[in-house]
């Protein structure tokens, strides 16, 4: 099991997850899945971070004479216990009995369950529709919506047999979601270009 | 991709009875390989309808996309918008429609009385839905040419045709006579109809001349020697072109009426007071009126004449000129040995069809003075034949179509009611006469007499006053506007009304080549000497 991380907080819309490794974060848009008993969620990415663990102690700067990133984390071998990566994921669907359904599970993920980033195969799966989007727009998110939108469909190209044509279908998509908002629909396939 | 029959185009997504339904154009159909006036059907819940593209336009889901377009280069973002938010919507004027259960399929299609649901799939008409409605090739059917973009073979009923007159129209150079001598052919061939045609410009009865190509095409007296007989009104001609001809026409001065000289006071610029001498003249000369009206020449004679009837001396002066005018035509004598209108007739009751050429003499005048002339004693004896035949004697007379060009000079609005083919179109097939007028300028011709013609055919035509009189009258008279304003400028024609269940804009079939005669002759009953002559060329 390629587990990245376990949740640390979780609501019905959205979970944040503690990374095992500091800043081995998931990539922004990327789709990861939580196995719960009897059904497993999914989410993507939305917001991902790394800060210290105590709220109060801000870190300091303290590479001023050493001559790399990883010269500091050898010389403060601490520095890996004291800070912690986290990410945040949106709800968007989830699968019982092998079938796919892209809007929220009646019941939000365990604390501790372990999050695994989804295979190709998953992906494939999982972006045969494009209901999933909307959930993402009518999300207030603290990053920009179109970002988000067009990271999560680039990631998803990756795994395609023909990206192109996955982008061709998602804009289509796109296209329906956004009539009569042209200006942000372009700004959306502007990012989605490859 | 090109459109192939049967293809879903897209589906139906508003419409009314009145103004036809909006199709919104699927995304894999590409909107440049629409054309108006293509057929396609719509599968409906509980019917299929018939229709006809009468219009293609682009739509937009948001203003803004035609404010800043994507770029030229952006041929990702222009993918995706295509078909979603920019898109191509079919104008579809439904015309016929086939209900579902089995009575309403055993009675063909039927007039549309309503529109197709909300998202009926619509397809292009394949061939065998084109046979469903226009039938096939047989003996009353006569294959007049494609759909256009289509295969199928249009068939056009011609005993419901005959039944009425009908009108040719279409610019000059159009191709109006390639689909009169068509039609004639038709009619030749299927229908119970003979033919009289008044031939202006020589080119239905023995060979006709082909824009474009080199010599001339057959026409009908080649082709069916044995049905058709030429007349002409000047031999020399005929001989010239080497046309057999049958009869030559010779008009005694007898034989003209006054009500011929009233048809021709515009041609001849006469005056309504000279025109009305003519009546005069003729209540006191009786028959050979015209030709004592031309003898007298001396002034006391004229004087002492003229004061009896009470004629302006003027009014004499202007109608000798006008009458002068027509004895210069060579073909009037002072009294001819044959009667032109007994032979024309004996032809004609033989089942014969008459071709009259003219010859040289091509200018209005003669036309209008001969045709009505001759028409009018024709239609005489049609009349008495008929209203014996009421009376339960005979059988009535086989029923006659006349054909004549330059038709809006006869029927235009101020002398309809003077000719007699104003009469004929009125009266209809009463007296088994109709009418076949050719004709440039359709807007010229009365409304009354446009609106009696049952089929018309039109070819391109580009004023706006000759088109809206062509389509007076008929339902969705726009989106066919828009039909008849694309069509090519050769070639391509629109047939509408009686003879046809719904509009179609078609391509006349081939004519004039040896393949074109051999088929025309496999059509109908053979003609040996035809067969001859098909087998020479292959020779």
């Amino acid at each position: 099991m390629n587990k990245i991380g376990e949740i640390v907080a979780s609501t019905s819309t959205e979970f944040t997850a503690e990374c095992y490794e500091l800043h081995a974060l998931p990539a922004l848009g990327s789709l990861v899945k939580v196995t719960a008993p009897s059904v497993e969620i999914f989410g993507i990415v939305c917001q991902s971070g790394t800060a210290g663990i105590e709220p109060g102690r801000h870190p300091v700067a303290r590479g001023k004479d050493e001559t790399s990133e990883e010269a500091v984390y050898q010389s403060s071998p601490q520095l890996m216990k004291l800070l912690r990566s986290e990410f945040q994921v949106l709800v968007v669907g989830h699968r019982i009995d092998g079938k796919i359904y892209q809007y929220l599970p009646s019941k939000p993920a365990h604390i501790h369950a372990f999050v695994q980033v989804c295979n190709p195969d998953e992906i494939k799966q999982f972006s045969q529709s494009f209901d999933f989007l909307s959930i993402m727009l009518n999300n207030r998110l603290q990053i920009p919506t179109e970002e988000l939108v067009a990271a999560s469909l680039r990631e998803m190209s990756k795994a395609q047999t023909d990206p192109y044509a996955f982008l061709i279908a998602a804009g289509k998509s796109l296209t329906v979601i956004f009539s009569g908002e042209y200006q942000r629909l372009k700004t959306i396939l502007a990012r989605l270009k490859q | 991709m090109e459109t192939q029959p049967n293809q879903n185009l897209g589906i139906v997504v508003t419409g009314s009875v009145e103004k036809g339904t909006e199709v919104r154009l699927d995304s894999s159909a590409s909107v440049e390989d629409m054309v108006v006036g293509r057929y396609v059907t719509i599968e409906g819940k509980k019917r299929r309808f018939f229709g006809m593209v009468t219009d293609i336009s682009l739509g937009v889901t948001d203003e803004q996309i035609t404010i800043s377009p994507p770029d030229t280069s952006d041929t990702f973002t222009a993918a995706i918008l295509e078909g979603t938010a920019t898109y191509g919507t079919l104008h579809v004027l439904p015309m016929l429609t086939i209900g579902g259960d089995v009575t309403a399929v055993s009675e063909g299609p039927q007039p549309v009385k309503t529109v197709p649901s909300h998202f009926s799939r619509v397809k292009l008409a394949s061939e065998a839905d084109m046979e469903t409605v226009f039938g096939k090739e047989d003996n009353s059917r006569f294959f007049i040419g494609n759909p256009l973009d289509m295969e199928t073979k249009l068939c056009l009923n011609l005993e419901e045709l005959v039944k009425r007159s009908n009108g040719i129209f279409g610019k000059s150079g159009t191709g109006k006579t390639f689909l009169t001598r068509l039609l004639l052919i038709g009619m030749l061939q299927k229908s119970k109809a003979t033919n009289l045609i008044f031939d202006m410009h020589n080119e239905y009865g023995w060979a006709g001349s082909f824009e474009g190509g080199k010599g001339g095409v057959k026409a009908l007296k080649q082709l069916f020697p044995s049905k058709v007989a030429v007349f002409t009104l000047d031999e020399e001609n005929s001989r010239h072109r080497g046309v057999s001809t049958d009869f030559v026409v010779r008009i005694g001065y007898d034989e003209i009426e006054p009500e011929d000289i009233g048809l021709l006071r515009q041609t001849l610029n006469l005056t309504e007071q000279a025109v009305e001498a003519v009546y005069q003249l003729k209540r006191h000369f009786g028959k050979g009126w015209m030709q004592k009206t031309l003898d007298i020449s001396d002034a006391a004679d004229v004087e002492a004449l003229l004061q009896g009837m009470n004629i302006h001396e003027s009014s004499f002066a202007n109608l000798k000129r006008g009458l002068a005018t027509i004895r210069r035509l060579p073909f009037l004598v002072a009294h001819a040995q044959v009667n032109a209108v007994e032979s024309i007739l004996e032809y004609l009751d033989r089942g014969i069809n008459v071709v009259l050429e003219f010859g040289r003499h091509r200018d209005i005048t003669t036309y209008m003075l001969v045709a009505n002339m001759l028409a009018r004693r024709i239609y005489q004896r049609y009349q008495e034949k008929t209203e014996v035949a009421m009376a339960g004697k005979v059988t009535p007379p086989t029923p006659l179509v006349i054909t004549i060009e330059e038709a809006h000079k006869f029927l235009n609005h101020d002398i309809a009611n003077q000719t007699i083919f104003g009469e004929i179109a009125r009266e209809m097939r009463k007296y088994n006469v109709t009418l076949l007028v050719i004709d440039q300028r359709p807007s010229a011709i009365d409304e009354e007499i446009m609106s009696q013609l049952g089929t018309k055919i039109t070819c391109l035509l580009d004023n706006e006053r000759d088109i809206d009189s062509v389509l007076a009258g008929v339902n969705g008279k726009n989106d066919l506007k828009t039909v008849l304003a694309r069509l090519a400028p050769k070639q391509q024609a629109l047939i509408f009304g009686h003879a046809v269940p719904m509009p179609v804009a078609f391509r006349p079939r081939d004519w004039g080549t040896a393949k074109s005669y051999e088929e025309f002759d496999k059509g109908g009953s053979s003609e040996k000497k035809a067969e001859k002559d098909i087998k020479e060329l292959f020779e």
